[in-house]
């Protein structure tokens, strides 16, 4: 089963990123020219264009803003967990992200901007980022 | 250019399970249909303009079309926008008729997902931000995270969405040429099973093979030609969000406002000059919100809209009148042009009694593009 499961695929653009979750630290990428803040990786700022940017470490706060649970499984090595939920994640930085949210199936909890935590997680032999809900403060 | 392009004749295969048929196949024998409908050589073909087959990718397809057709075109290729690239290529053709580009268009769209490979459909490889590490994929889910959205945010219910697919099956089911020919009730659709929460089997369109045409020409050449029923384009626009799903500041709102705005502006309309709709259904939630974005109602009122008789034969805009993708064929969206072509020529399965004024939408992968076409009589 492992052997079919979808990792990621690391490449020296992405490195950086998977090399941080790796170190127990979510990374996105933060432009020197006008300061926007973005993932997924990319080469160059989608604000202003520039190809000049510094990896920031995230606070791994932020809010979902959507979600849905998955009851059929598209790639058999996510078949053994459904339902399985994905949802996107608007950090307290700016940049969004697809994962799931850990601790929690009662899904009568989630709601939209629902404030969320880190959690990194081993997954297949890697760090990936995945977000508990927490309390609002 | 408002009415100085036709429509001059449209063409379409069996919908549904079409063994052993290429996507050249179907895309011949659907521009063979519409040639003969336009009652024209194929000698005067142009252009030809083509989708590709979205469940395999072929480089060249537009060329490969044209030889199978035998028509060496001065305009041709591939248009590539998923389900919004019918009406888009309707739109270009008409733009390079209008400036001498080309006199006389074919613009076509064909594929074998139901027999042949859809492998395409899904997203199973982990990908560079590992979304797919994380289980997200297929484009049913990314279609459910909008819905998700669009419910927790407008209140929009499960009982808004049925009434989308309860219309389109019930019209489908009185359409001989449709794939899915059985109507639901509420019952039937709180009962079918869910795909992707909170998406169930009956929110989601049909995989088919199949495969439209359109012949486009300027009025001026159909009228020299004796075309027996041209139909005029009014107005198109294009919107292209483009964005990933997970990367839209809001999802629910799209670039369809644009598209709409801009089609509706050509021709000098607004959505109470409508008479029959047919929306891209490719799962319930999205005629809901073009139906916002074209201004049929307010944002975030298109589930009450569609729920409350907005749509419908009782007083409502008539709406997706031969099955849409939800039962005619899931299809990406040309047989929606066709469907609007045979309204506006009197000659639709269900027709609509007096439609002068009729509107499509067409639109692709997970709301990334859009566009809209306008027609007249």
């Amino acid at each position: 089963m492992s052997d079919d499961f979808p990792l990621p695929e690391v490449d020296q653009i992405n490195k950086p990123f998977w090399d941080g979750l790796s170190e127990g630290k979510l990374l996105f990428q933060k432009c020197n020219n006008c300061g926007h803040s973005w993932l997924p990786v990319r080469q160059e700022c989608p604000n202003c264009l520039a190809a000049d940017y510094t990896w920031t470490k995230a606070s791994g706060n932020g809010v979902m803003t959507s979600w849905v649970v998955y009851h059929t499984s598209f790639i058999p090595a996510y078949k053994d967990r459904l339902p399985y939920n994905v949802a996107i994640v608007k950090l307290d930085e700016g940049p969004q992200m697809a994962t799931n949210i850990v601790g929690e199936t009662d899904y009568s909890k989630f709601s939209i901007d629902h404030p969320v935590e880190l959690v990194i997680e081993k997954e297949h032999g890697i760090n990936v980022a995945r977000f508990r809900l927490i309390d609002a403060e | 250019m408002r009415g100085k392009v036709v429509v001059a004749g449209v063409g379409h295969t069996a919908f549904g399970k079409l063994e052993g048929r290429t996507p050249v196949s179907l895309n011949v024998e659907a521009c063979r249909k519409a040639l003969n409908d336009a009652s024209i050589s194929k000698d005067e073909i142009d252009a030809v303009l083509v989708k590709y087959p979205t469940s395999k990718f072929q480089s060249k397809f537009g060329q490969t079309v044209a030889e199978a057709l035998g028509i060496m075109p001065r305009i041709g290729g591939v248009w590539d926008q998923a389900g919004a690239s019918g009406i888009s290529m309707i739109s270009f053709a008409a733009m390079a008729i209008e400036h001498d580009q080309c006199e006389v268009a074919l613009v076509c769209m064909a594929d074998n997902p139901r027999t042949g490979t859809r492998s395409a459909y899904a997203k199973p490889r982990g990908g560079a931000d590992g979304s797919g590490t994380h289980g997200w994929v297929s484009t049913t889910a990314g279609y459910a995270m909008i819905a998700r959205r669009h419910m927790e945010q407008h209140g929009t219910t499960e009982e808004q969405l049925a009434a989308v697919a309860i219309n389109n099956r019930a019209n489908g089911a009185k359409n001989p040429n449709a794939q899915l020919q059985i109507p639901i009730t509420l019952d039937d659709y709180l009962q079918s099973r869910l795909i992707v929460d909170p998406l169930r089997r009956d929110d989601c369109c049909l995989i088919s093979d199949g495969g439209a045409a359109v012949v486009v020409m300027s009025a001026e050449h159909a009228k020299k030609a004796g075309v027996e029923k041209p139909v005029p384009i009014l107005g198109f626009g294009q919107g292209q969000t483009s964005w990933e799903v997970a990367q839209r500041p809001d999802l629910t709102r799209t670039m369809a406002h644009k598209s709409g705005a801009t089609a509706f502006s050509m021709a000098g309309l607004s959505p109470k000059d409508i008479d029959v709709a047919q929306f891209y259904d490719c799962f319930t939630i999205t005629p809901i919100m073009s139906l916002e974005d074209y201004g049929f109602c307010k944002h975030g009122e298109g589930g009450p809209f569609v729920g409350d008789g907005g749509i419908g034969w009782d007083g409502g805009l008539p709406f997706n009148t031969s099955g849409g993708l939800l039962s005619e064929t899931g299809m990406p969206g040309m047989q929606l042009v066709i469907e609007g072509v045979r309204q506006m020529r009197g000659e639709a399965n269900l027709q609509v009694k007096n439609a002068k004024k009729g509107i499509v939408s067409n639109q692709g992968g997970e709301m990334h593009t859009h566009s809209t076409l306008i027609l007249g009589q």
